[in-house]
């Protein structure tokens, strides 16, 4: 049953059955503690990933239908090689608990990866579908524009 | 020192800051007595600082801001110093993290600490190097004396306790000494977050972890009559079906395993609560049981409401509300026979372990609760509950059983803020000044918090069939007004239940009875023809309430007239609201500008201005986050946020059933002016802005249109009824 995920660039053998949401398999076979469990619903976004370049809603996908590369937010940049979207929210103090914060960063790269200058409209438009609940938004829209500066 | 504290030290070769300071001193400065005094900070032998706190960061950033407060007096850089919270065997207890009072009561206690730790180190320091300790300074951790002669604090415990003869209390710096207080120095806990890296309870894993799931009635208080484990006989796991009382779970290998397990066990129940109709509530809330109380009395209401030139009276309407954590609660237990250690994201890790101490049989001080950081929860949510789910499945299972609740369950189960109604009459002279205000709170309580004795205020306490507590706490969070009037009375309908079960949501009732007077207030200055800011400065005496009305007029561009405006085709208004919260807290200026939308009945706040007054800011980038926090999310509540239910239970229990406030319709600036009091101590700013928000949302509606809304949410639906 075991099949090959490549989270990150690296492959991992998954043990979960394929009927099994990709967050589970991410959180709990592999321990990232990036994606969250929110809703398992695909409402919130706490639990975006890439698969491929496109921003995903891990808890709502099967891992037995995951054929592209999964990049969770582990992937995306580290302390030293931080995306620059990281860095952004780093410097926008963007966050209050953060338990939204991966979500919100992993829908952002995708949509800074397809538009490089988002317009207001576009990026409020793109990231309407995460939720947070601390109020952090003027915060996330400053670093996100931020980002796009830098870029 | 209990025997985990010393593991701790003797694993990081940390010393304890000893004080040895007589029990009496520390009482005086606000210190809890403990019967460690070495309970606060411990230094490293790399120099590293520990300080143990009994308050929890929530996302509020305290983390930092009591490092800061640390830094300050141990004079060492904030990077030197790392926070253990909320760890009932490493960290004094403070009371729980609530009422923005973290930094107005631990703070201090934590700071005084830091000062005696600095004076203690340089009495060390004098003795070392055969200096008098006035020559001394301090700084970087590290004591110069004369001649540029050094020693660190690292060295000066590194060879063994501090010197319990030579401990002192610490002076507190002066305001105009302070360095890194009031710095916007920038979060410790968020690069973490943002590499995705950051440990939250829903993250942790400890070995030979099984995954549980509760099943939880269809009805409150229903009772089982039959749990048929046959029908998850055939599910993979190892799957185990826990009964005790009705109190229902399962346990499984996997987490996947246990949720489907969750969804295929048959459970029959029988009986329940009845619920009222949602419709109703408002009727229902006034003709509840209650207990009656007078928060306050002046004068002759009835007498000078029967003088007066001009009377006014409206009635107000707040539903439940949830707090809607965007992560559902989880927790960790490992049960044994004679001990048992909580992971829990509990606001209250001393209250929680008793309370969940009681439901395991176990005495309090054979078990230890480690606070592990949650989503943000914004008052009581599920996070206790979890706890105790998760405890009492591992001792039934006799193994570490971490309980992770789904979506509908967090949403349908946590405590919901209560719904209330507040009714105002008001009496005006010819003058224009308010001479009687009579109003009366109808609320349940708003804290079932683990009280540490009733192990029935926890969900699976009552399944167990355990009692609750009574009581009704926190209906009058401001419901006096903040205002002097000659003939005043404020009453409160203390309900003895409530349609669900209620508890602490972000200022309690201060957003509602906020609403009510800084409506009624608005209503007022409108019959007396006045500007509504000007009408209020009438009858504030307060100098550092005048402050930030002024304020936020200045920062607000605020045009003196009174309301509704005169051109109402814009559909554009702007509202005023004020509040010092709790009556003795921080002092709050808000004024919004909206706009609706007179066709679809749409409210879009635009722009929010607030001065805050929180008395000594220790991080201002902190305060600011907690101001646009406050304000966005009760944007949201009055907006949007009202808890659905039909007469078996609570229906909105997701995202769709529950909208709150997305990007497209937060507001496009939030502008913020900080009144720094560097004399005065600090008043929090976790809960303050949050509770003027709804008033000044209802007072711009009325401004463009001339249509008062009393009843959260201001929903499209309401407010074209309202225009029609």
């Amino acid at each position: 049953m075991a099949r090959t995920l490549i989270v990150n660039g690296k492959p991992h053998e998954v043990a979960a059955p394929p009927d099994t949401p990709l967050l589970y398999v991410l959180r709990n076979e592999l321990g990232l503690h990036g994606p969250k469990f929110g809703c398992g619903l695909a409402q919130c976004g706490a639990c975006t990933v890439h698969v491929g370049d496109k921003a995903t809603r891990s808890c709502a996908v099967l891992v037995g239908t995951v054929e592209a590369p999964v990049t969770t937010i582990e992937g995306l940049g580290t302390p030293a090689r931080p995306h620059p979207l990281q860095a952004a929210f780093i410097a926008e103090q963007a966050a209050q608990c953060g338990y939204c914060t991966s979500g919100m960063v992993m829908t952002a790269a995708a949509l800074l990866k397809e538009v490089a200058r988002p317009t207001d409209a576009q990026l409020r438009a793109a990231l309407d579908g995460n939720l947070c609940r601390c109020g952090a938004h003027l915060r996330i829209l400053r670093a996100v524009r931020r980002a796009a500066r830098s870029a | 020192m209990n025997r985990s504290r010393r593991d701790f030290f003797e694993r990081s070769g940390a010393l304890v800051v000893s004080f040895g300071l007589p029990i009496g001193a520390l009482a005086q400065a606000g210190l809890p007595p403990t019967p460690d005094l070495d309970a606060w900070l411990a230094i490293a032998t790399d120099g590293h600082v520990t300080a143990f706190c009994g308050k929890v960061e929530l996302g509020t950033g305290i983390e930092t801001a009591i490092a800061q407060l640390v830094a300050e007096e141990l004079e060492v850089a904030v990077g030197q110093v790392g926070l253990v919270m909320g760890d009932t065997e490493r960290c004094p207890d403070q009371g729980p993290t609530v009422g923005s009072r973290t930094l107005q009561g631990a703070g201090p206690q934590i700071r005084q600490a830091a000062a005696d730790a600095r004076q203690t180190l340089l009495n060390m320091a004098a003795v070392r190097l055969g200096v008098p300790v006035a020559s001394l300074t301090a700084k970087d951790g590290v004591v110069t004396g004369p001649g540029g002669r050094r020693v660190g604090y690292a060295e000066l415990v590194g060879g063994g306790r501090l010197d319990a003869k030579l401990a002192t209390r610490g002076r507190l710096k002066p305001s105009a000494s302070m360095a890194v207080i009031g710095k916007p120095i920038p979060r410790v806990d968020l690069p973490g977050k943002v590499y995705g890296t950051h440990p939250y309870i829903q993250n942790l894993a400890v070995p030979r972890m099984l995954d549980g799931r509760v099943i939880r009635s269809p009805r409150a208080g229903a009772t089982v009559v039959a749990v048929d484990a046959s029908s998850v006989a055939g599910l993979p796991g190892n799957v185990r079906v826990v009964g005790l009382g009705n109190f229902v779970g399962v346990v499984a290998d996997r987490e996947e395993q246990a949720i489907a397990a969750a969804a295929a066990l048959q459970v029959s129940w029988q009986g329940g609560a009845e619920l009222p109709g949602a419709e109703a509530l408002p009727v229902v809330l006034k003709a509840a049981p209650a207990t009656e109380r007078v928060a306050q009395a002046n004068g002759d209401v009835e007498a000078a409401l029967a003088t007066a030139a001009r009377t006014a009276s409206a009635e107000y309407f707040v539903p439940f509300q949830m707090h809607a954590s965007i992560g559902p609660s989880c927790a960790v237990a490992d049960v044994r026979p004679d001990a048992a250690t909580l992971w829990s994201a509990t606001q209250s890790s001393f209250l929680t372990r008793a309370s969940v101490a009681t439901l395991l049989g176990l005495a309090p001080d054979q078990v230890r609760l480690i606070w592990v950081e949650g989503s943000g929860c914004y008052g009581h949510n599920g996070a206790d509950d979890a706890t105790a789910d998760a405890a009492l499945l591992s001792q039934a299972v006799g193994a570490p059983v971490r309980v992770q609740w789904m979506r509908a369950g967090e949403h349908g189960w946590e405590p919901k803020g209560p719904a209330m109604v507040i009714t105002v009459r008001g009496g005006l002279d010819q003058r224009g000044r308010v001479i009687a205000w009579d109003s009366r709170v109808y609320s349940s309580t708003h804290s079932s918090r683990p009280n540490g004795a009733v192990p029935g205020d926890l969900l699976a306490g009552a399944e167990l069939g355990l009692p609750r507590s009574v009581g009704n706490v926190g209906a009058g969070r401001n419901a006096r007004p903040p205002y002097r009037f000659a003939n005043d009375r404020v009453r409160l309908s203390l309900l003895e239940s409530a349609a669900l079960r209620t508890s602490a949501l972000r200022g309690l009732g201060s957003p509602q009875n906020t609403f009510a007077i800084e409506s009624f207030m608005d209503e007022l200055a409108a019959v007396a023809g006045v500007d509504p800011i000007a009408f209020r400065l009438r009858h504030l005496q307060d100098p550092r309430a005048v402050t930030v009305l002024e304020e936020v007029a200045k920062l607000a561009r605020w045009d003196p007239r009174p309301s509704p405006q005169a051109n109402r085709a814009s559909g554009a208004g702007r509202g005023v609201a004020f509040v010092q919260y709790d009556n003795a807290g921080a002092y709050v200026g808000l004024v919004v500008e909206a706009r609706v939308d007179r066709a679809s009945g749409k409210v879009r706040v635009e722009r929010a201005y607030v001065a805050h007054d929180c008395g000594l800011i220790v991080n201002p980038d902190g305060v600011r986050n907690q101001i646009e926090g406050n304000v966005i999310q009760a944007l949201s509540r009055a907006l949007l946020e009202e808890v659905r239910f039909d007469r078996r239970a609570v229906t909105s229990l997701d995202w769709a059933s529950y909208p709150i406030l997305r990007f497209s319709d937060v507001p496009d600036e939030i502008a913020i002016s900080l009144i720094d009091r560097r004399d005065q101590p600090s008043l929090g700013a976790g809960e303050p802005a949050t509770a003027p928000v709804f008033a000044a949302v209802a007072n711009a509606i009325f401004d463009a249109t001339g249509a008062r809304l009393r009843s959260v949410p201001f929903t499209p639906e309401r407010v074209k009824a309202a225009l029609a």
